[in-house]
């Protein structure tokens, strides 16, 4: 194609792009380099059916005549995300010079929000992404090789989680473990344990949600999966068979190979959507447990009185880097089969 | 007492304002728009405020819902706001104020303010922000049937007591987890902290400046009461929020509870419940920390106000087809749905622990700008404690940090 038909070809894909992607992420990066004027506060009494007691009131008059000055807000630079909320370099800093041990040190980082969210997130990426590649794999493989009658109900099954709303499911999940429900009941009569609760323990919580998100993204490589085993082509199946490769070895030598580029963009999609967590750890209760990304952008965006949109943006930012350096690896081999294949 | 001078201040405006002569609409054709929580209590005021002006209003339209609160800066921003009265409480006025999104009532009080008795308006200074007709707290609830099987005839007042009181129904093997509390995390976990922080006497900031000072000794020891609660309340409590504690209250896996009292009406009537249940529940005070003390609750009322950004006109109609609904009939007609500030209200049992708790001297919820923020945080922080990973000194000091994070980020803090 030539340079100048491709350009027109894809200005509008551009446009829209730039218009629905770009635009948004710069706005929300000038924002966050931007915190709320300084509120004038002003000490009044106030009274009501409970008897009157000291309190401070915003002065609304003064604050909107500093909003009109810069909208905006104060600029801040980068300081929201060298925050304590945030990448708070400063908090590690002291907790690196005041610890003994590394032990104390990852505890004291832990305990900072953004590190702890992180921590979670990472491990429900690095944990989730892998089982559902391989457990999709191994369903769609399944699958394909039922007898043809019971392809169509098999199908339809498999795909049942990925047709459950996620905050649904999880809700359901939810009074699923509950001491009172099914799994919850189950599982304490089987331990004889009638104190055990999967929501009051960390790492319990953990396994769950994590359990979870499998369940529910697993529809989503299997389908793919499934429809790439369809262009397996036969001849080098037969090829392998005479050859002598049991099932096994024509399933790492001939299958898999060339589902290699569903498996990218299985693994593509899948780091991006976990890094996303979000709606178990509400519909679980799990906050207390389990912090995400997602999760400190919502709590900084919900409190509505007061809405953090510095913070907010910031950690969507960091977000977006994280999204960055965690697929460049796939990005980088895509580009390279890219080049080699053109030329 | 203080029940007891509302309706006394009531019933002398109430000769004045008797349903006898048709209500009184303000300005016709107008258009009423209303935002409010999702309750009975609430339903019966922005009801009986369109039977008695929707016919001449332009328009009257009510939305009800539980996300009120999250929604309603955004709805009166824009100029007409998307509604012209919201109905909020202490800490939603003060969320509302915070932008000037309310308009003062002075005026509107003055003209249609006959069932309005001084200490229904919530004034901030000079200026009438709102108009109070409920009131809600937290308090204690009991089964009187389960403290006499392990001896206690007496509803315990104190923190102490309803431990010891727990511990007694805990080791007869009558329950093992006896106490309800709603600790969720989030905002009802940064709650009932408020509660036993009150009761211990704790202030939340330097006063006059938005400087945190929950890390305190009030606020350990306010921490150490909720920790040696929470001790005989279900391993899941961190997940357990009204819905849940009433549930478990109803289905009598619970013998102590601390909880609203806009729960006790639907727990003590004969629906979701056994008769041995709701005829052995007692509402009284919350907790304190000495007999006699403070009791560990916050005062909550509910309230309606008027948007700044609708025009004068419509305002007046909000205001007078809202205070057209205050009326002792309306009281009477939905009696145990609320604990009204009205005239003509029968403080029935389910009245009774917010009555006390009121009457014991508990504080009201503080109507303070920067208290949402200080709320948000201590929900978040607190849990690390309650789980039993952290120090409450540890705990406390990371709230403060990420408030003094937050508080320097929406400008309350340099």
């Amino acid at each position: 194609m030539k340079h100048r038909t491709f350009f027109w070809f894809i200005l509008p894909t551009l446009s829209a792009m730039i218009l629905f992607i770009a635009l948004p992420i710069v706005s929300v990066f000038v924002q966050s380099l931007f915190v709320e004027h300084e509120q004038v506060l002003i000490v009044s009494e106030s009274c009501g059916p409970f008897g009157c007691t000291e309190s401070t009131a915003v002065d609304t008059e003064a604050t909107a005549r500093l909003n009109e000055e810069a909208p905006l807000g104060r600029f801040n630079g980068l300081g929201t995300y060298f925050n304590r909320s945030h990448l708070a370099f400063a908090e590690i800093g002291e907790a690196w010079a005041a610890s003994d041990s590394l032990g104390e040190f990852w505890n004291k980082v832990y305990n900072l929000p953004f590190y702890n969210a992180l921590t979670f997130t990472l491990t429900y990426t690095f944990l989730v992404t892998p089982l559902v590649l391989v457990l999709g794999m191994a369903v769609a493989v399944g699958v394909n090789n039922l007898p043809r009658i019971f392809k169509g109900p098999a199908i339809f099954v498999s795909l049942l989680p990925f047709l459950v709303t996620p905050l649904v499911g999880s809700l359901i999940l939810f009074w699923m473990v509950d001491g009172d429900g099914v799994i919850g009941a189950t599982i304490q009569r089987v331990f004889g344990d009638p104190t055990l609760s999967l929501k009051a323990s960390t790492p319990l919580m953990w396994f769950m949600l994590m359990v979870y998100g499998v369940w529910h993204t697993l529809p989503f490589s299997f389908i793919t999966f499934y429809a790439g085993l369809q262009t397996v082509p036969e001849d080098t199946m037969e090829a392998a068979q005479i050859d002598g490769a049991t099932k096994w070895q024509r399933m790492i030598h001939v299958v898999v190979p060339h589902l290699m580029p569903l498996v990218t963009f299985v693994t593509l999609m899948m780091i991006m959507d976990n890094l996303r967590v979000f709606e178990p750890i509400v519909s679980f209760s799990a906050e207390a447990h389990a912090r995400s990304l997602s999760w400190i952008i919502f709590n900084d965006l919900r409190e509505s009185g007061n809405p953090l949109y510095g913070s907010a943006g910031a950690t969507s930012l960091l977000t977006i880097f994280l999204v960055v350096i965690l697929m460049s690896p796939v990005l980088v081999r895509t580009w390279r089969d890219f080049t080699r294949k053109s030329h | 007492m203080f029940l007891k001078k509302i309706a006394v201040a009531g019933a002398f405006v109430g000769f004045m304002g008797s349903a006898a002569h048709a209500a009184n609409c303000g300005p016709d054709g107008q258009s009423i728009r209303i935002l409010a929580s999702d309750f009975p209590a609430i339903h019966a005021v922005a009801g009986l405020a369109e039977e008695n002006c929707a016919s001449s209003a332009s328009e009257f339209s009510r939305n009800h819902t539980t996300e009120a609160r999250q929604i309603m800066n955004a709805a009166l921003t824009p100029n007409p706001a998307e509604y012209t009265s919201v109905i909020v409480a202490n800490a939603t006025l003060t969320q509302l104020m915070n932008d000037g999104l309310v308009r003062p009532l002075n005026d509107l009080v003055k003209k249609y303010g006959e069932n309005i008795p001084p200490n229904l308006q919530i004034k901030i200074g000079d200026d009438v922000m709102a108009v109070a007709f409920m009131a809600n707290s937290q308090h204690l609830f009991s089964r009187k049937d389960i403290l006499e099987q392990v001896g206690i005839d007496t509803i315990p007042s104190t923190y102490g007591e309803v431990v010891a009181a727990a511990k007694a129904i805990r080791e007869a093997g009558i329950m093992e987890y006896p106490i309800v509390m709603n600790v969720k995390t989030g905002w009802n976990v940064a709650e009932s902290f408020n509660l036993a922080f009150m009761a211990h006497g704790g202030q939340f900031f330097k006063p006059g400046t938005a400087e945190p000072t929950v890390n305190s000794p009030e606020g350990v020891a306010a921490l150490e009461t909720l920790k040696s609660l929470v001790e005989y309340a279900h391993p899941d409590h961190l997940t357990q929020a009204s819905n849940e504690t009433q549930g478990l209250w109803e289905a009598g896996k619970a013998a102590l509870g601390i909880m609203w009292g806009s729960r006790g009406a639907p727990i003590i009537d004969d629906e979701g419940s056994s008769e041995e249940i709701t005829s052995n529940t007692v509402l009284s005070a919350a907790p304190s920390v000495e007999p006699g003390g403070v009791p560990g609750a916050t005062l909550w009322w509910d309230g309606f106000t008027i948007a700044t950004n609708v025009s004068d006109e419509e305002a007046e109609a909000a205001f007078a087809a809202l205070a057209s609904a205050l009326t002792p009939e309306m009281v009477a007609a939905n009696n145990d749905d609320a604990v009204w500030l009205l005239e003509g209200f029968n403080p029935g049992p389910a009245a009774a622990g917010v009555t006390a708790t009121v009457q014991g001297g508990a504080k009201p919820y503080p109507m303070i700008p920067q208290i949402g923020i200080m709320h948000g945080v201590l929900g978040n922080e607190l849990t690390d404690f309650l789980k039993g990973g952290e120090s409450a000194e540890q705990a406390l000091a990371d709230a403060e940090a990420a408030y003094i994070t937050a508080a320097k980020e929406a400008g309350f803090l340099k």
